[in-house]
């Protein structure tokens, strides 16, 4: 395993130094030691090696990551995972705002709670929550599926496109256009297996699923007098 | 852009590090604020009658012993004054209300930054670190402390604008955001007797919180009721003589994290400036909720 410790390494040397390793390459274990909050660690990482962060971590952590997988033994900030790709993103503690935002495919694991706006406009990435999320979480979210082991925020799935929402505790309330669906057994399977891919035991027949009413999609011509 | 740090310490054997620990917090947050930073440090309260008045004139040779010596004459109250920097700390053997009414009619260059039995309060331009060592923030021992940086990015960079605003003895704000009816809100307090020394959004919010309070609010009421009159965006962190808040406005845009543990409860716009508390890798951590109010009190 390489062990680097950010106290004596620049984030920009360590983030450069993942960023070029090459396709075939055997270093595939890193470890970031004394990380204090820094931002943007360990972003843009394009091969399949495992990093794993030591300490709470700051805003945009693993930010467009593919094919990596990094785990967050602490905290994290702001953005997780923006804009994530492929791969996995796991974080042991609680997460900040926006977590997952834009991701566009992959698998983001929080075992904690996530603030607001979890998974907003998230286009085709899994996101695994085993706590709760805050409000206006998956807002305007396209593609992909965010799990709640806990309760949700306010205005779940405001302006919801087509990715799925399950909730397993309270929601408090929901956002426009988004409304409870029926959980069929495709589903169930479906749920069952993210489930299992982010290593977190809860029973998924005691989930709800949620999604579009796909009412906003279009300009009604009943609401013209709005305009 | 600005960055906020606040420690409260409910651990009394932690009071000798207030200083230590609350600098460093406010470094960590010189890139949220490279242009001024501004302190309110709750330590050595004075005995009695006592007051102290932290007081600000740009020009370093401002003769603070003359200033005493004449509020001492007329007032007829021992005063001690000690300089730091371009601020002086002035200790009177009276009441703040007098001194400030003194000030506010035979002083109007001199600015009263902060006044009450324990609260200084210094406010400078540069560095957040230059900031803290010209003020000795280090040395510092006490309850709890609440920093402010500054980027500028709409106004000049002077103290006046600066945070923590201080409207009341002992009670200072901080405040990440705008708020969008500072207007009618100042208006509205005018005419409860409220006065203001700038058109600032953020010292209308404090001068809103202390109005409530003198109404006979609690710090959580008050902050409740703020989240119904305050319309925009904010993150506040506020002190009082043995109190701590922290709210957030119901979108909370405005960063905040949170970290508690038996011995303190820390806030900063980014872990940055916790990393480094001790004990900070077994805290409780998490980010403050929108429309929540979170306080703590030493009693």
């Amino acid at each position: 395993m390489n062990v680097i410790d950010l106290s004596k390494t620049s984030l920009r040397e360590v983030n450069s130094r993942l960023q070029k390793l090459p396709k075939d390459t055997n270093e595939r274990l890193w470890k970031l030691t004394s990380v204090h909050g820094e931002h943007a660690c360990a972003v843009g990482l394009t091969q399949p090696i495992e990093v794993q962060i030591d300490g709470h971590i700051g805003y945009y952590c693993g930010g467009m990551n593919q094919n990596a997988t990094i785990v967050i033994n602490g905290q994290c900030g702001v953005g997780l995972a923006e804009n994530i790709m492929s791969g996995e993103v796991r974080v042991k503690g609680n997460a900040s705002a926006a977590a997952g935002a834009t991701g566009q495919g992959g698998l983001i694991v929080i075992e904690g709670d996530a603030g607001t706006r979890c998974g907003i406009s998230m286009k085709g990435v899994d996101i695994v929550v085993g706590g709760s999320v805050g409000a206006m979480s998956a807002f305007m979210a396209q593609a992909g599926s965010l799990v709640v082991c806990g309760d949700a925020g306010a205005n779940l799935g405001d302006s919801l496109y087509e990715a799925r929402i399950y909730v397993q505790g309270k929601v408090e309330s929901l956002g426009a256009d988004c409304v409870e669906k029926k959980m069929t057994p495709h589903h169930l399977a479906k749920l069952e297996r993210l489930l299992k891919r982010a290593g977190i035991a809860a029973d998924p027949a005691r989930f709800k699923r949620y999604g579009s009413a796909r009412k906003l999609y279009n300009f009604h011509v009943d609401n013209v007098d709005a305009y | 852009m600005c960055g906020i740090v606040g420690l409260f310490l409910k651990n009394p054997a932690l009071q000798s590090k207030l200083g230590a620990h609350v600098e460093t917090m406010l470094v960590g947050m010189s890139e949220r604020g490279p242009d001024s930073a501004g302190i309110a440090v709750y330590h050595s309260p004075v005995s009695g009658g006592r007051s102290k008045l932290t007081l600000f004139n740009a020009d370093e040779a401002y003769p603070w012993r003359k200033l005493a010596g004449d509020i001492g004459a007329a007032l007829t109250v021992e005063t001690d004054v000690s300089q730091k920097g371009n601020h002086a700390l002035l200790i009177a053997e009276s009441s703040e209300d007098k001194i400030v009414d003194w000030l506010h009619e035979n002083r109007s260059e001199v600015r009263i930054m902060g006044y009450g039995k324990l609260m200084e309060v210094y406010k400078d331009m540069g560095l957040p670190g230059d900031v803290a060592k010209r003020y000795g923030l280090r040395g510092m021992v006490g309850s709890h402390a609440i920093g402010h940086t500054r980027m500028a990015t709409e106004s000049a960079v002077t103290t006046e604008h600066s945070h923590p605003f201080t409207p009341a003895p002992d009670m200072c704000l901080v405040h990440n955001g705008s708020l969008s009816n500072h207007n009618n809100l100042r208006k509205w307090l005018r005419k409860q007797g409220q006065t203001f020394d700038t058109d600032n959004d953020s010292e209308v919010a404090a001068r809103y919180f202390a109005y409530r309070l003198s109404e006979g609010a609690t710090l959580e009421e008050a902050l409740e009721a703020g989240l119904t009159d305050l319309d925009g965006f904010f993150t506040f962190t506020m002190g009082t003589k043995d109190g701590f808040a922290v709210v957030r406005d119901g979108i909370a845009c405005k960063p905040a994290v949170l970290a508690e543990n038996d011995d303190w409860v820390a806030m900063a716009s980014e872990f940055r400036s916790l990393a480094y508390l001790p004990n900070i890798e077994k805290a409780k951590i998490w980010e403050p909720a929108p429309a929540t109010v979170y306080t703590w009190s030493l009693h």
